[in-house]
């Protein structure tokens, strides 16, 4: 498993405690003292480390290579899943995936960035990066979501949209144009669910939800800390600067009121638990989906809009 | 008719603009080298003669072009921007709004009129490439967004002007959601059968063109304009080679489909005159018998 340098200090620990239970196995010595020590000593380490991360170390953790990806939260949360192909016009974006799935009875149109975790699936899903048809192929689900009158999940997990010569040729800034614009309108309750990267349009191009929801170790912004500050500072070094200047993290995010709820994560992150998170956001989506659901259409789709109204931090002289 | 009035309006426009202007009564132009009367140049709406090179030109320049004897109401012009995030790079975020308001005389990067192009109400958001490289922070898509809830109000036709570098950094994830937010105010204008004209000029990208940039009724452009969602140099770099010519130009554009037509500045109060008519059809009947009468009395 990857450890970050932040993490040393417990990966240390963790290290003495396997020492020390693999003497106690061969059963020489009664190491249960020094166990249950270096047990509680991990505990307060990780709770301290964790309790105090910078933006730039939860940047980190939202890219650790073991972190759950949309398919692994599908097949974590839903009993079936159907994937559903293709935009119709040009071809089938492997960054971006969706279908109907169920839980608990209930169907939901799923749909989702998709990273890939070794070498040859990264360059099938392209990274995460979808292009044009992956946007449309988005709406095209959630059209048929709305027609069949069945919520929408997103899961939001990309360094940002596909930048390259047919993305353009395709229209990369129509495609997630109009999503945005069918997003707002759409008839059926929308829960995003930010479970990574949120990268700028990329990001947005399936993120108007009534519910917009970021684990707690995930980053959304308008652009990457590396990126930020290569255009502000001219150089990547002050990648750290940046993620702190631009308030990417959940709680900034629910500060400032730019998004609707954080779902806590397992200690260390969703890597460390899968079980656990797939438990949690599944607890969230029957939660919230019911929540939605008591509201008429109309309200439904005007709450969402007068949500997206309201963003922005300007005075008027 | 309406062009002869507009001539004369550029040229007491131009009159103003050579007091203003200490280099004097000739306009050098950047592309072809070839030099016109100012005067000329103005009441050419910008645009060189001799090769068409379209001068960027701000809003005040653009609402003179648009509205009859460039006469308009402006709008919203209190509001101002926020530092949501206290963003500092090289300086306070504050700091550079502060200066950018005073290097231009401008509030922020929109500026919102409505007036009536050959007599029929028009609603223009035209962005300001000077402040802040046209930038969408919160002041623009509250802008924009209250353009639209005026023409929804009003019942006009609202037309956007875009001209950006795309996001504001120093607004982050405030400045990303102005797209949502533009984009949600146009869906609410779509559902009651308004138009909405999006006319790109050079530069429109990222999420300028990733919002209401391509969600018109009609997506027009200036010609040679450069439109796209990621920025040449980032692709450049993604794909480790140069881009073709003509990559993300107007035409390039038009070609794949996603422009209605690209509109010469010299056409474009008359085009937007005639979609505006077309639109409506007791104006088109009023239109065809004018034409008719012209043409009896001719
Ligand atoms: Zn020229």
């Amino acid at each position: 498993m990857t450890t970050f340098d932040f993490e040393k200090p417990i990966a240390e620990l963790e290290e003495q405690l396997e020492k020390a239970t693999s003497i106690a196995e061969k059963g020489k010595v009664d190491m249960s003292d020094s166990i249950t020590k270096l047990e509680a000593e991990i505990e307060k380490t990780k709770k301290e480390v964790y309790s105090n991360l910078t933006g730039w170390q939860k940047v980190q953790i939202s890219r650790h290579p073991e972190r759950p990806y949309t398919l692994d939260y599908i097949q974590g949360i839903c009993d079936e899943f159907l994937e559903l192909h293709g935009d119709r016009n040009v071809k089938d974006d492997k960054a971006m995936i969706g279908g109907f799935g169920t839980i608990e009875g209930k169907t939901y149109m799923i749909i989702g960035h998709q990273k890939g975790r070794n070498t040859k699936q990264r360059q099938m899903r392209n990274f995460g990066m979808a292009n044009p048809e992956g946007y449309r192929k988005a709406l095209r689900l959630m059209k048929l979501a709305e027609k069949f009158n069945k919520p929408v999940i997103t899961f939001i997990d990309t360094p940002g949209a596909s930048p390259g010569l047919e993305a353009e040729e395709r229209g990369q800034g129509e495609a997630i144009a109009r999503n945005l614009l069918e997003m707002a309108k759409l008839k059926v309750p929308v829960l995003c669910f930010i479970i990574g990267e949120g990268a700028s349009g990329g990001a947005l191009g399936i993120g108007i939800g009534d519910r917009v929801m970021m684990l707690e170790y995930t980053w959304y912004s308008v652009i990457s800390p590396e990126s930020c500050s290569s255009i502000l500072w001219r150089s990547w070094d002050f990648k750290e600067k940046a993620a702190d200047a631009l308030k990417l993290t959940s709680d900034d995010m629910l500060k400032n009121g730019l998004i609707d709820g954080v779902v806590k994560e397992p200690i260390g992150g969703a890597h460390n638990n899968p079980a656990e998170i797939f438990a949690t956001v599944k607890k969230e989506i029957k939660r919230l989906t019911k929540d939605l659901r008591a509201l008429e259409v109309d309200d439904l789709v005007m709450q969402r809009i007068e949500k997206f109204s309201h963003m922005g931090s300007y005075h008027e002289i | 008719m309406s062009w002869f009035k507009r001539v004369k309006e550029g040229i007491s426009t131009s009159t103003k603009d050579k007091k203003a202007t200490p280099d004097g009564l000739w306009y050098k132009c950047p592309r072809c080298k070839k030099t016109t009367i100012k005067e000329d140049h103005v009441a050419n709406n910008y645009v060189c003669p001799h090769c068409e090179y379209h001068h960027k030109i701000g809003s005040e320049e653009y609402f003179h072009i648009l509205f009859d004897e460039a006469q308009y109401k402006e709008l919203y012009d209190n509001i101002i921007s926020g530092d949501p995030l206290e963003f500092v790079d090289s300086k306070p975020y504050t700091k550079r709004i502060e200066e950018s308001i005073n290097k231009t005389g401008l509030r922020d990067a929109v500026r919102v009129g409505v007036g009536k192009v050959d007599n029929q109400h028009l609603v223009v958001a035209c962005m300001d490439f000077n402040f802040i490289g046209g930038s969408m922070g919160s002041v623009v898509g509250e802008k924009i967004g209250r353009a639209i809830d005026y023409a929804r109000e009003h019942k006009y036709p609202v037309m956007v002007i875009s001209k950006s570098g795309g996001a504001r950094m120093m607004e982050a994830a405030f400045s990303l959601m102005q797209m949502a937010k533009t984009s949600a105010k146009l869906a609410l204008l779509g559902q009651e059968g308004i138009p909405y004209i999006s006319l790109m000029t050079d530069p429109t990208t990222g999420g300028v063109t990733a919002s209401f940039a391509m969600l018109g009724d009609f997506n027009i452009a200036e010609p040679e304009a450069l439109i796209g969602f990621a920025g040449p140099r980032v692709i450049k770099e993604t794909i480790g080679k140069d881009l073709p010519k003509g990559f993300q130009s107007s035409e390039f554009l038009l070609e794949h489909g996603f422009l209605d037509f690209i509109v010469p500045r010299t056409q474009l109060k008359d085009q937007i005159s005639t979609l505006l008519y077309m639109l409506s059809e007791k104006k088109t009947r009023q239109r065809k018998e004018k034409i008719e009468a012209a043409k009896s009395e001719a």
